[in-house]
Order: C-alpha cells, then sequence, then structure tokens
C-alpha cells in the first residue's frame, strides 16, 4: 500500500512577473496568430501550440507528455515589438513618474524628507499594510516638488490622458521614454514608492512580453457542424498576435512613423481590453455578433465570475434534488427517500474480514437490484463499475482493503438542505428511509427551521462519504440537535398544526373509554403498561396525554389564555397542551423537556406528542369551512352597530375638524392631528370586534378551536372573514393616494369619511364592492412591493455580516478572536454562556429552585 | 457562601437571583448550597466550547430574521412621539456606522429638578430646540428702495420661547457676518448688507440667510416633545448634538443619549459607543417582534468598536481590513485587491476560513481547529 502523503498549503505569495519569469516559466514562444494547420492539427507556435496542453483527446502534451485531463497546461509568451502599458497599473507607473526625477531617477524628496521616510524599511518591507501606507505618504509629498534636489533638474508635470497616454507638458510620452525612466529608478526609491522591489518594479508594468495563458484555460469547442468556436481569450490573444507581427513587420521595413505610431496605439488597445473589457472610455472588444467579450477581468470579477463562483463555492458528487412532501407518520430525524435514488446515490464501505461476506451479497445484486452496489473502488484507486461483465471477477478478488460503494439503506446518514440556507438549522443530518415514489418525505415539524412547505418546494441531499464527515453529521448536525437555536436559546422545532390541534382537543376536556385511550397511545407509539394499568374505565384527555409524560416531569407555565399549565411529576393537574407548549419557536414544555433529558429523549416524545394529536382528530374528526365562520345573528347585529357607531365618531372628529376647533397635537398640522386620531379609532375597531367574537363564541366551532390552540389562525382572521376586514393602511397612514384631494374619483374632493379613505366596513364572506376591493389590492401590492425589495437588501446585509464575521471564533482560553489573533471579546457575551444551551439566555433559576424542592 | 460562588465564576445576577428565589420558598441553608452548586454546574455545562464558530452563529442570528423585517417602519402609534426609521434600514445603517443618520433622535434625560412639573419641562424644551430668526419673525420684507431687509416680530411666538428682542438683536449680530443689524421706532428689524456695492441680489440671498440665522436654543434640534415615562418627563428631541445637550446644566448628563454612534464615540468615548449601538439594535430588534439574543448584539458592537474606533461592518470597515488576499478579493472587488497584493508581495497566511474554502483545505473553525495527530502503533488499515 501506498504511503498516505499528507500536503498542506501553508501560504501564498503574491507578486507580479518579471519578464525575466515569463520567459523562465514559457514553454513556447507563440510568434503566429494561424490556430490550426489544414489537418486540424494546432500549429507549433500558434496560440494552441501542444506545447501549452493539450485539449484534445488523443494527443500529448509536448512539455509534459501527459494527456489530456493530465496536463495542467504550460503557459507561453510574445515577445511585444513595442512596450505596452499594463492598464491596471496605469496609476502605479503615473505615481512613479511624477515622484521621480526625469533626468537622473531619485526620488524627489530631500535629505531630510528621505531620511524621514526611510526608518524601519526592513521591518515595513514585511508589512504590507504599512508599505502601502508609507507609499501614499512618500507619493504624496514627492510629488508636488518641482526641482530634482539631486542633479537639478526642472520638472514638468506629468499627466494622464485616459485611458492610457501620458503627456509630459503637452507632449506625449512613449511607453518607450516611460519605460527607460522608470528603469533609472533603484530598489529604495521602488520601496518608498510602496512596492516591494522583488515583487514588484514599476517598469515590469511596461510590458515587452505578454505571457500566454495555457490553452487548458481557453479551450475550444466544437459544435455540431464540427466547426471550432474558439474561447473569448484565445480571439483577443489572436489579435494582440496578429497586430504585433504587423507591427513588427512594418518597423523592420521601415514603414513611415504615422503608420507605426497607428498600429503600436491598435496593440495598445488589445492589450488593454486583454486584461479588461470594461475600462471607461475604451470601447470594449466585440463578438462578431456584438456582444462584448469576456476577458481575464470579467472572468473574476461578480457573483458569477471565479471566486464567487468557483473557489467559494463548489459542486459535489452524491447529492440529489427533488420535490419535498409531507409523511406525518416517520420520525422528524428521518428523511423518506425515493428507491430510485437510492439505486442511484452510494455509500463507501470498506471491506474487512468481517463484512467481506455481507458486501459481497451487495455486489452481487449489482446497481439494478435493491439493495446492490454500483461501484467497488480497488486498494489502489481504480474504480471499477460493476456490470454484468465485470461482477464474477470483481466478487473474486474482493478482499480486505477494498470499498464497496453500496446503495443508500434505511439507517444512513443524510444532509438534508433547503435553500435558501439562511441558519444552520436549514442543512441538517436525517435518517434515511426508502420509500417508493419519487419524492424526498419529512415529517411536517421539520418544515418550520427549513422554511419548506409543500406548493412544489425542492430540496437538496447529500451523503456523505468518509467515516469523519458521518460521525460529524451524526454528532453535531442531526435533527435533535437542532431542536433549541443558538439565535435566542429557544426550540425551533415543534409540533404544528393538526398536532396542536389534536393535543388541545384532548387536554380541554375530551373523556374516551379505556380501550380508546390505549389504542390512542399505542398507536402513537407510548407503551406505557403502568399508566395503562392505573386507567379507569373512563379516562380523560389530560390522563391520556400524561401518559406519554416522563414520571419525574414537572412544569408550570401559561397557557395562551392566560391561565396555568400544571404538570406535577409526569401527570396534567391544570391546564391544556397549546402552541405555547409544544408550538415550534418557544414552546415551554418542549424546552424544559430537552433541559432534563437531553435531545434524544426531547426528539422522540416530540415524534410521541405529535402522532398522539393527529391520532385524536383521526379519532373525533377534525373540519373547517365557511360555514364555521357565521356568527350568531344578534352578534351580527351587535356589529354591525359598532361599526356604525365608529363611523359616527370619526364623522364628528371631522366636523370639529373642519370647524377648525380641532385640538392640535404640538408639532403636528391640524390635518395630521386628525389623522392621528380617526386612525386610532379605525384600528380600534376590528380589536372590538374580535373581542365581541372571542366572548361570545362556541367552545366546539373548530375555527375557534384552531386559533385557542394556536394551531392555525387566530380570531383577527376570523373577524375579517365574517364581520369587518378593517382599515387598509398604506405607510402608516389611511389611504391618501389617487386623485387630486381624493383616492378615487366618485368621492367629493377632500372627503375625509373612513370608506372614502380605505376602511372596508364589511367582511370577506359579506363580499368587497369595487371601492373597498380596489383599496385592498393597494395595500395587498404595496406589501408585495415590500418584500421584493428587502429581499436583496436584507440578503446584502447578511452576506456582508457572513463575510465579516465568519473567521471568528471561540479559543481555548475562552476570548473570542479574529483569524489574525485579534480579540474581539475577553469572554464570549461576558459571561461565556453558549445561548443553544441557555434557556431563552438565561440558567433559569427559578427551576433549579423548584427542582431542589421537590427532591427533599 | 455567595461570595464563594461568585468568586467561583458563577455571575452575580444568577447567584443573588437563585438565593431571593430559594428564599421566598424558605429553602433550608443545605437546600439553597445544593441548589447553588446545581447552578454552578448548569453553569460551567452551558459554557461556551472552544472553536465555535461564534461568529457565523451570530451572522446568521442576524441574516435569518433580516428576511422578516419590514423596510418602511415608521413610529407614530402613540400620539405624541417622533418619527424614527427602525426595521432592516435602520439596522443596515447601524451596522455600516454610517455617520450620517437619516432620523437623528435624542433621549433627553432632565435633573431631578426639572422633572416634576411639565411647566418646568416645557421651559427647558425650548431652552434645547433651536430656534431660527423665521420663527420669530412674522414677515421678511425686502426694501427695493433702501435695499435692505426688513422683518416684523412675532410677539406670541418671542413669548412662547421666552425670547426677548434685545435677544434676538445680539444673536443676529453675531450670526450675520458683514451685515449691520439695527432696530426702528417701531420694532421693525432692519439688515442691510455692509458692503459698498449695493446689489438687490445681495438683499435677496440676505433675506434667505436672515431666515435661517441661528436665535437660541441648541444647534441642529429641530424639535422637541416632552413626554412622560414612568414618573419623569422626558424630551425626546428630533436631531441630534450630543454635545451642545450635554452642556445644558437643566440635563441629566449620565442618562442623555442620541442615536448617532459615531457622535456618540467623539463626545463620551468608545466605551459609550458599544452601549449605544446594543441599545440601538435592540430597539429595532424589540420593534420587530423578534427575538434576538443580546449576547449576539454585544458581539457585533464589541467586533465594531475593538480598535477604539467606530468600524463599520463594509468592505471599506470590517472586511476591508482583513489580512488575507483571498478574503478580501472573495468579498467584493476582488480585481483591486489582487493588483495592490501583487505590488508589496503580499502573503496570504492562509488562516482564516476561506482562503481553505478556495484551497480545498479544512477551516480552522469547530472540529477543524484541532491540530493533534494520533501515534499508531501497529496501525492497521
Amino acid at each position: 500500500m501506498k504511503d498516505i502523503i499528507y500536503k498542506k498549503i501553508e501560504r501564498i505569495t503574491f507578486g507580479s512577473l518579471s519578464p525575466k519569469e515569463i520567459k523562465k516559466m514559457s514553454a513556447a514562444k507563440i510568434v503566429t496568430p494561424e490556430l490550426y494547420d489544414k489537418e486540424g492539427y494546432p500549429v507549433d507556435g500558434g496560440l494552441m501550440d501542444v506545447r501549452l496542453g493539450v485539449i484534445d483527446p488523443g494527443l500529448r502534451c509536448k512539455t509534459c507528455g501527459l494527456k489530456l485531463k493530465e496536463c495542467i497546461g504550460h503557459f507561453g509568451y510574445i515577445e511585444l515589438a513595442r512596450p505596452i502599458l499594463h492598464i491596471k497599473y496605469i496609476k502605479v507607473i503615473h505615481d512613479a513618474l511624477k515622484c521621480t526625477c526625469k533626468e537622473c531617477g531619485v526620488l524627489l524628496l530631500d535629505q531630510k524628507q528621505r531620511e524621514k521616510y526611510q526608518t524601519n524599511m526592513e521591518k515595513i518591507l514585511r508589512r504590507p499594510s504599512l508599505l502601502r501606507k508609507r507609499g501614499k505618504a512618500v507619493i504624496l509629498t514627492a510629488r508636488t516638488t518641482k526641482k530634482c534636489p539631486h542633479c537639478g533638474a526642472k520638472q514638468s508635470t506629468i499627466k494622464i490622458e485616459k485611458p492610457t497616454t501620458f503627456l509630459e507638458d503637452d507632449r506625449r510620452l512613449s511607453p518607450i521614454e516611460i519605460r527607460s525612466r522608470l528603469e533609472k529608478l533603484d530598489d529604495d526609491t521602488v520601496t518608498l514608492l510602496g512596492m516591494n522591489p522583488e515583487y514588484a518594479r514599476p517598469e515590469w508594468f511596461t510590458l515587452t512580453l505578454l505571457p500566454i495563458p495555457p490553452v487548458t484555460m481557453r479551450p475550444s469547442i466544437t459544435l455540431e457542424t464540427g466547426e471550432r468556436s474558439e474561447d473569448d481569450l484565445t480571439h483577443k490573444l489572436g489579435d494582440i498576435v496578429r497586430i504585433n507581427q504587423r507591427l513588427f513587420e512594418n518597423i523592420s521595413a521601415g514603414a513611415p512613423e504615422v503608420i507605426v505610431e497607428d498600429l503600436w496605439d491598435l496593440l495598445q488597445y488589445h492589450v488593454t481590453t486583454y486584461f479588461d473589457n470594461e475600462v471607461t472610455q475604451v470601447p470594449p472588444a466585440r463578438h462578431r455578433s456584438g456582444q462584448p467579450l469576456k476577458t481575464l477581468t470579467e472572468r473574476i470579477k461578480s457573483k458569477e465570475g471565479r471566486f464567487r463562483y468557483n473557489l467559494t463555492g463548489k459542486r459535489v458528487n452524491f447529492a440529489a434534488r427533488t420535490v419535498i412532501s409531507p409523511d406525518s407518520q416517520i420520525h422528524f430525524n428521518e428523511v423518506g427517500v425515493p428507491k430510485l435514488i437510492a439505486l442511484e446515490l452510494t455509500v463507501p464501505e470498506r471491506v474487512t474480514g468481517w463484512n467481506k461476506e455481507r458486501l459481497k451479497a451487495f455486489v452481487e445484486r449489482g446497481p439494478k437490484k435493491y439493495p446492490g452496489s454500483n461501484y467497488v473502488i480497488r486498494p489502489d484507486g481504480k474504480k471499477k463499475k460493476i456490470t454484468d461483465e465485470t461482477r464474477e471477477q470483481l466478487l473474486e478478488e474482493m478482499q480486505p482493503g477494498y470499498i464497496v460503494e453500496r446503495h443508500l439503506m434505511d439507517g444512513d446518514l443524510a444532509i438534508f438542505n433547503r435553500q435558501p440556507s439562511l441558519h444552520k438549522m436549514s442543512i441538517m443530518c436525517h435518517r434515511i428511509r426508502v420509500m417508493p415514489g419519487r419524492s424526498f418525505r419529512l415529517n411536517p415539524a421539520v418544515c418550520f427551521p427549513y422554511n419548506a412547505d409543500f406548493d412544489g418546494d425542492e430540496m437538496n441531499l447529500h451523503i456523505p462519504q468518509t467515516e469523519e464527515a458521518m460521525a460529524e453529521a451524526e454528532v453535531l448536525m442531526q435533527v435533535q440537535t437542532q431542536i433549541i437555536s443558538p439565535k435566542h436559546g429557544l426550540n425551533v422545532i415543534g409540533c404544528i398544526e393538526d398536532a396542536i390541534a389534536g393535543n388541545y382537543i384532548l387536554t380541554a376536556g375530551l373523556t374516551v373509554p379505556k380501550d380508546k385511550a390505549v389504542q390512542l397511545l399505542v398507536s402513537s407509539g407510548v407503551d406505557n403498561r403502568q399508566a395503562f394499568r392505573k386507567f379507569g374505565s373512563f379516562v380523560s384527555g389530560k390522563d391520556v396525554f400524561s401518559a406519554l409524560l416522563p414520571d419525574d416531569f414537572s412544569l408550570v407555565s401559561k397557557c395562551r389564555d392566560g391561565t396555568r399549565l400544571v404538570i406535577k411529576l409526569g401527570a396534567i393537574k391544570e391546564g391544556v397542551v397549546d402552541s405555547n407548549s409544544i408550538g415550534e419557536e418557544g414552546a415551554t414544555m418542549i424546552r424544559s423537556l430537552h433541559k432534563k433529558y437531553g435531545p434524544d429523549f426531547t426528539i422522540d416524545l416530540m415524534g410521541k406528542i405529535f402522532r398522539l394529536g393527529i391520532n385524536v382528530l383521526f379519532d373525533c374528526g377534525f373540519t373547517t369551512g365557511v360555514s364555521d365562520t357565521d356568527l350568531p345573528e344578534e352578534l351580527m347585529v351587535k356589529i354591525r352597530k359598532l361599526i356604525q357607531d365608529t363611523e359616527k365618531e370619526v364623522q364628528e372628529y371631522i366636523e370639529i375638524y373642519n370647524s377648525r376647533k380641532l385640538e392640535i397635537v404640538p408639532g403636528k398640522t391640524a390635518e395630521e392631528t386628525l389623522e392621528l386620531h380617526v386612525l386610532q379609532i379605525l384600528n380600534k375597531v376590528r380589536n372590538k370586534i374580535g373581542d365581541l367574537i372571542a366572548n361570545s363564541a362556541d367552545e366546539k366551532n373548530p375555527t375557534i378551536v384552531m386559533a385557542r390552540s394556536g394551531s392555525r389562525g387566530n380570531i383577527l382572521n376570523l373577524s375579517m372573514i365574517a364581520a369587518c376586514v378593517g382599515q387598509q393602511a398604506l405607510r402608516g397612514k389611511r389611504i391618501d393616494k389617487g386623485y387630486k384631494k381624493r383616492t378615487l374619483s366618485l368621492f367629493k374632493k377632500g372627503e375625509l369619511s373612513p370608506k372614502a379613505r380605505g376602511f372596508i366596513g364589511v367582511g370577506f364572506k359579506d363580499g368587497l364592492d369595487p371601492v373597498d376591493f380596489f383599496f385592498g389590492s393597494m395595500t395587498g401590492r404595496d406589501s408585495l412591493m415590500d418584500t421584493a425589495l428587502r429581499t436583496p437588501k436584507s440578503g446584502y446585509l447578511y452576506r456582508r455580516l457572513a463575510n465579516a464575521l465568519q473567521d471568528i471564533r471561540v479559543e481555548y482560553d475562552h476570548t473570542v478572536r479574529g483569524a489574525s489573533g485579534n480579540i474581539v471579546q475577553f469572554h464570549y457575551g461576558d459571561d461565556d454562556l453558549d445561548v443553544a444551551k441557555t434557556e431563552k439566555g438565561t440558567i433559569d433559576v427559578r427551576r433549579i429552585v423548584e427542582e431542589v424542592k421537590i427532591d427533599r | 457562601m455567595i461570595d464563594e460562588y461568585i468568586n467561583r465564576g458563577v455571575p452575580e445576577p444568577l447567584v443573588r437571583g437563585l438565593v431571593k428565589e430559594a428564599e421566598d420558598v424558605k429553602l433550608t441553608k443545605a437546600e439553597i448550597k445544593k441548589a447553588l452548586d446545581r447552578l454552578e454546574n448548569e453553569y460551567k455545562d452551558a459554557y461556551i466550547s472552544p472553536g465555535e464558530a461564534i461568529g457565523v452563529i451570530t451572522a446568521e442570528s442576524f441574516g435569518e430574521p433580516g428576511t422578516q423585517m419590514t423596510l418602511n417602519t415608521f413610529h407614530f402609534a402613540g400620539v405624541a412621539e417622533l418619527n424614527v426609521t427602525l426595521g432592516l434600514p435602520r439596522l443596515i445603517e447601524l451596522f455600516d456606522a454610517r455617520s450620517n443618520v437619516s432620523t437623528p433622535a435624542m433621549e433627553i434625560y432632565l435633573d431631578k429638578a426639572y422633572t416634576k412639573e411639565n411647566k418646568d419641562v416645557k421651559k427647558v424644551a425650548s431652552l434645547i430646540k433651536e430656534t431660527k430668526f423665521r420663527e420669530v419673525a412674522s414677515e421678511f420684507v425686502i426694501n427695493v428702495l433702501k435695499l435692505q431687509v426688513e422683518v416684523t416680530l412675532n410677539k406670541k411666538n418671542m413669548a412662547d420661547l421666552h425670547i426677548t428682542e434685545a435677544k434676538i438683536l445680539e444673536a443676529l449680530q453675531s450670526g450675520l457676518k458683514g451685515v449691520v443689524v439695527k432696530q426702528s421706532k417701531d420694532g421693525i428689524i432692519v439688515l442691510k448688507p455692509s458692503s459698498v456695492e449695493e446689489d438687490l441680489k445681495e438683499v435677496y440671498k440676505l433675506r434667505e440667510k436672515a431666515k435661517e440665522c441661528f436665535i437660541k436654543g441648541v444647534k441642529k434640534i429641530s424639535y422637541v416633545i416632552p413626554i412622560k415615562i414612568g414618573n419623569e418627563f422626558v424630551i425626546l428631541a428630533s436631531g441630534s448634538n450630543l454635545a451642545g445637550v450635554l452642556s445644558l446644566k437643566e440635563v441629566d448628563a449620565t442618562r442623555t443619549i442620541t442615536n448617532n454612534i459615531h457622535e456618540t464615540a467623539e463626545v463620551l468615548g468608545i466605551d459609550a459607543a458599544r452601549e449605544a449601538i446594543i441599545y440601538e439594535a435592540e430597539k429595532v430588534i424589540k420593534n420587530q417582534g423578534l427575538d434576538i439574543d443580546v449576547r449576539h448584539i454585544m458581539f457585533i458592537a464589541d467586533l465594531m468598536t475593538n480598535t477604539g474606533k467606530v468600524k463599520g461592518i463594509t468592505r471599506s470597515g470590517i472586511t476591508g481590513e482583513k489580512e488575507s488576499v483571498l478574503a478580501r478579493a472573495s468579498f467584493e472587488t476582488p480585481i483591486k485587491h489582487i493588483i495592490n497584493a501583487a505590488l508589496v508581495g503580499e502573503i496570504d497566511p492562509l488562516d482564516s476560513v476561506i482562503e481553505n474554502v478556495i484551497v480545498n483545505q479544512p477551516i480552522p473553525l469547530g472540529t477543524g481547529l484541532p491540530s493533534l495527530v494520533a501515534k499508531m502503533k501497529n496501525a492497521r488499515i
């Protein structure tokens, strides 16, 4: 077996290429713009020269002798007929010219200044930020000097004419002159200008040699017609080589200066657009179709560029993606995987003496029969596909050290993810459950952390491929380890909808016969015989629920309606179970179960509670419809009267306002004051109606049950359907946009009545008239706009935060530090507490006292 | 007994809270000790683990709820409230550490002697509010013949704002340079440019300038309202001038704050700025009905202030000052960073997250942090 060699990149040094280095690293000198000869073979000395690497299957690289995909490519170079300025370093060249003497190349600083800036040079050379700062300071001082302190030559002003022309007192400086001036600078001068002469000298940026990137980074593609289509970079380089050759020929033929200059400028243009095709004042080079070429800078930049697209975001194998659908019968930490996917994704298992026979069976079954295997990896790293032909041979040679890639099976670990992955609960580890069908199945209770629903959402599944990855996924990422959010120290996974409603109905006063009670519990996965024995012939819902709680569990908390929920030693004494105790985000019962019994127990119990709730609904039936929102006649009369009274009250205010007797709130105009009062009154009505409905509601009404238990909807929703939609507000005001002094043309100018300003006095069920509907649509549109504008804004804030904070961690000495060791905090959060291990950010001392009290 | 636990590192509020709770239910001494031991254990259990990627956790804690925040929130539920930017825009503004706040505001607490009576408070409020000349004048007239501005005073407003004519004259004299200020017998104030050249344009300009001339109060405080919080009066002000307000003797300088972080840092120092960031961020989060632990807010505040200067979380702030070239380049403006790195021969030490992702190496966080190598005897595969 080969020795394993671990390599680690320790650091990366950045620098610029000197002409010497360009030549040294080159495999070929490029002299002709032609690419292929008549046979379609790359031309020697052309841009696709085989010495630069190969992109055609079958060919071998002339430099390293390797084949396609093995050879990473080699650089070449071209010799430029005349020096060309590097567009990205124009500013550096400009600064260097301005700050040095045009005659002798000495930095334009007098002795005193020079001494001042030259202190600590050794140290500064090693600290890039200091060097840069020093350079800036030197440039600021030196550029204004008019006379050389060394030779006394008078200095002229040098201006840049964008993009690449330098003017010295209105005379154009040719790159040749620039180069010869920059060559005169000694190393000290270069250092003082903020450069490290070992890595960059200003004259290197007047290019005499241009490196040609290997063909592997600009591969050509063969179209269906058999025609070759070259990469944008190859096009651009072709232009450069062609013009360069022309320039050479013209110079050696002694062509007139004008023609040479023109060609020179053209070459400068091509080299400039080769580096960056989006320079201001330079027309971008285009394809024949008119679309701009993507040259070097564009390749690196922006979201689709190399950095953000390829380097920080990587593609992976062993992943699947499909639509999700709910399955309330699987566990919270399971994911249903279609068999089709299970046949495709694999888990590598290493053959040992103990599992050899078992794994042989997998290979025997092959890729088509489940559970089989797709590949076998030999110890030398060769991957062999299992086919009817290879199977026998593989079975024979299989021995410890081989790796079998077997199909997914129940209980394997998978990483499950839904985008956008906004927090760590968006990527969790589930156990696989292979199922028929074509969609991923997940328990609806884990929708909340993923923020998923089933209206067509798709999710991704990844299979960890090494033992290390599997262990980390299992220990750190499983669903039960994510119950408590580090955002606020409360649970983010809990029961939802039916499960809450069911448990609410159960504990709010249901009584069932003993056999039914046992049936409910057993079908939910509870087999608590001890509790069953204590059941009488009729069992109250509270006792049924209590049967699944641990015997030493106690809790005092609040129900949604403000009454107390008291659990003493595993029995509900008082109150009901609702979303406050078992729901998602901040459920008291789940939080304290987690604290007391740990994540594994909690997730299991939550599953039982969940199924119990559903089973209760299965048993007693639960449905809601429009007729459930019907209100009794006398209540409707009351509500109508309330709305009328309110409108009257508003009218009174408007009259007071019209008679100019309104008492004005300081700092506001009379109109604003009126609006303030009116809005307050109108907002109050809807709440009053809600109260009326809540007080006179039928306890058995399913809509009310849903609202009371917190499973879905609230009283406000109900009152909007049944009685009054309420005031439509735009940016916190009543609607006042539209026509001049009125919202719609059917109102009088200046009309301030509730109706004319977007108050909808009827319920959805009554039907909205066109005016009401229009106002409702206005607010609807406004909120859509808000969402659409908010998403990118908050996304950008998040990106910036993540980028700034990503390398900060807690060290072994409990300090919080950044990557370079800078201390941010001496103790995290001043008390070293991990929010995810706290109860809402603190340790509950009352609970501790209670526990001690119970113990005695 | 209490001190013993505090000395062992258990936070004081927890210890005292527990003891108080225990005494309320009449636990015995031994039982209290038992409870304290349990507290100490739970506290130690809840310790944050070394290597925890706390930065990412904090970023997530803000990034995820960020999508739920509203874009345009203005306060005005109550009758007398100021309009203050809240919600996502305010959070962005805060983390950017912008020096000009979109709605500057102050909470001004008063010295005990002035908080009892509404009358006193109103008086202080009028002292604080910046009064401009136009607020005490009822009419500005340009006298074309004499090339001067004639201003009629508004006596009622003057009385409301406790301003005398003499004070106005004095303020105008010092506020308007190169202008002759006089008062005619009928109480009209006459402003005349003192320059020799007589030009109607100058007079016109002078009129506009005079309108905005500072008369009294604290500069930049454009609007004040006294409100009652608990049983004392507090003045809410729109506009911010911490140094100016604190110099008034009626103001309780220990509690008065502004929502401008940079101003706080300048006047009260960097620790105050840290507190201000925490206070402001918490206000936004509470207002939006979100629940984010203070530790996350404190963490960001610490990061923004730990160099002694207020730095924003922007490409020129914290991210721009990272040591690693690749980390900066992968965030924004990659070309600029690489070009500049090439000039100075910059070295990327690859010791933070993103560079190691780029070169396909384990990141130094969490389980990637320990660099222990087990020495295996008779290692078998």
